[in-house]
């Protein structure tokens, strides 16, 4: 192997490179993690799912909102639509939930899969953070896309159902931008607003099990072999 | 947010850098010994009861000696090997590499000891199945921080040494067991490092291919003085050692040096068989 270099340390490796290995790479981390995530597309889109029923789910109350607020029904008879509000709004609550719970069990089991390739890792060089950081990155990635998916599909779906019930025309009406013209939240302000929360929520998720695999000594996750 | 929580990046940095700082010299001393290890134990704990899985070994290893372990399985040879890995503690006694106490260094020393100055080979191979070839020698270098086309040309160089370059794009499921191997030993040399440490490295192969692995190994050891560290019980490994070292219950039963090593090796295989034991046998 012929390497040009300057000062030469007993490795072979110059002060600057040394330097250079400072700087963890983040997009090392994430061409990883893509890569995990597009690989294993079923096992990646099943835990998706559950991220893309609670946003979905999320997103279509939301909507269901400005419909009510749009066809005037909310201020008829505010106190009915104040309790339909509380009912949902626990529902939610109840779905991001079991959502958490099944991202989690679902990045356990890939920490159990993957042991010997976190052993390998750790063999190679590589810190706990960077085992944190990849499962990190796949939890956001599974969650981003759930969470637009969701969204959309949420949104068009009450949307959808509003119309045929009240006519096309209570679309003209909804307040499609970040805030209505009251000041409320309006369309986009919800979307994006649950697009983050099912991404946060994973992110969230993942971080027991990401503990879990770069808690794993390197040893012990490759003797797993049996 | 999370994230941000979990990696104070500039505390990282500075750990890391303090790593550097601290290693780089003392691995910059040269000493004649690259590994040397002084009355090392280790119990584990299975269940409740205790295992003795090393009862005092003390050795010295030379820089660019190609050495073999060898001993029955569950003599302490695994776990030899992972001490002087620094993948595991000893019980009682030190480990020494390039005269750095291993039990001194804390997570961050020892991440950059083992990227930089031990390569490992496992028995199955362990490449990270959803990467090339390539992509799998390069990831060492990844954690060291070698910049990205300097990665690709050491990596392909390395492929091209093991005689692997034109499956550079192939993934591990598409490579047999030999070229798998052949892969992690580039990789095991992605940082130069000074030690490469391979723990039954022909056990998942059949014997021609087991002795191409072997040849090559010796082949790197006499070109680039890289100490060779094979936990092992095939008996072709022993042609290519410089020493040969017989664990037996956790303590060194005997080391035989390379001029002794023909003869005594073929009792070795006839003691084994009077004992009733076999060993494997090419």
């Amino acid at each position: 192997m012929t390497r040009a270099r300057g000062s030469m340390t007993a490795f072979g490796l110059t002060r600057e490179e040394i330097r250079r290995q400072i700087q963890l790479p983040w997009s090392e981390a994430f061409r990883i993690s893509w890569r995990y995530v597009t690989i294993r597309l079923g096992r990646s889109l099943v835990t998706a799912s559950t991220i893309f029923l609670s946003v979905a789910f999320l997103m279509a109350v939301c909507t269901m909102i400005l419909a009510a607020k749009a066809t005037g029904h909310a201020e008829e008879d505010p106190q009915a639509f104040a309790a339909t509000l509380a009912r949902y709004k626990w529902s939610v609550i109840l779905g991001f939930m079991i959502c958490s719970t099944g991202i989690v069990s679902a990045l356990l089991m890939s920490v159990t899969e993957r042991f010997r390739e976190i052993g390998t890792m750790k063999c190679l060089g590589a810190l706990d953070n960077f085992i944190v950081r990849m499962f990190l990155i796949e939890a956001s990635l599974m969650g981003l896309f759930g969470s637009l998916a969701g969204a959309i599909v949420g949104a068009l779906i009450m949307l959808v159902w509003a119309g045929i019930r009240e006519g096309f025309s209570l679309w003209a009406k909804i307040p499609w931008g970040v805030k209505s013209a009251t000041g409320d939240w309006g369309f986009l302000g919800y979307f994006i607003a649950s697009v983050l929360a099912g991404v946060i929520l994973s992110i969230v998720s993942a971080i027991i099990p990401a503990n879990r695999a770069a808690k794993l000594q390197a040893a012990d996750a490759l003797r797993t072999e049996i | 947010m999370a994230m941000e929580q979990m990696m104070p990046s500039g505390e990282m940095q500075e750990r890391m850098q303090e790593a550097a700082k601290k290693l780089e010299p003392m691995m910059e001393q040269v000493s004649e010994f690259v590994v040397r290890t002084r009355d090392v134990h280790k119990i584990y704990l299975m269940g409740k009861v205790e295992v003795h899985a090393l009862r005092g070994v003390t050795l010295d290893i030379k820089r660019g000696e190609y050495i073999s372990i060898m001993g029955p399985s569950g003599s302490g040879k695994s776990t030899l090997f992972n001490m002087i890995g620094g993948l595991d503690k000893p019980t009682a006694g030190s480990v020494y590499i390039n005269e750095v106490d291993l039990a001194q260094l804390d997570a961050y020393e020892l991440a950059w000891l083992r990227c930089r100055t031990i390569g490992y080979i496992f028995q199955t191979f362990n490449l990270i199945p959803v990467m090339t070839a390539l992509e799998n020698v390069t990831l060492p270098m990844i954690f060291a921080g070698v910049p990205e086309d300097e990665r690709r040309d050491r990596g392909m160089e390395l492929l091209r040494r093991v005689g692997l370059a034109e499956r550079w794009n192939h993934k591990p499921f598409e490579l047999s067991g030999g070229q798998q191997q052949r892969v992690a030993i580039a990789r095991a040399l992605a940082n130069d490092p000074a030690i490469i440490l391979a723990d039954e490295p022909t056990g998942n192969l059949d014997l021609k291919t087991g002795k191409e692995i072997i040849e090559l190994l010796k082949e790197l050891n006499q070109e680039k003085g890289v100490t060779i560290i094979s936990a092992t019980h095939d008996l072709k490994m022993i042609d290519v050692s410089d020493r040969v070292i017989w664990i037996r219950d956790g303590q060194i039963a005997r080391i035989e040096d390379r001029s002794k090593i023909r003869v005594e090796a073929a009792l070795e295989v006839e003691e084994a068989l009077m004992e009733g034991e076999l060993p494997d046998i090419p």
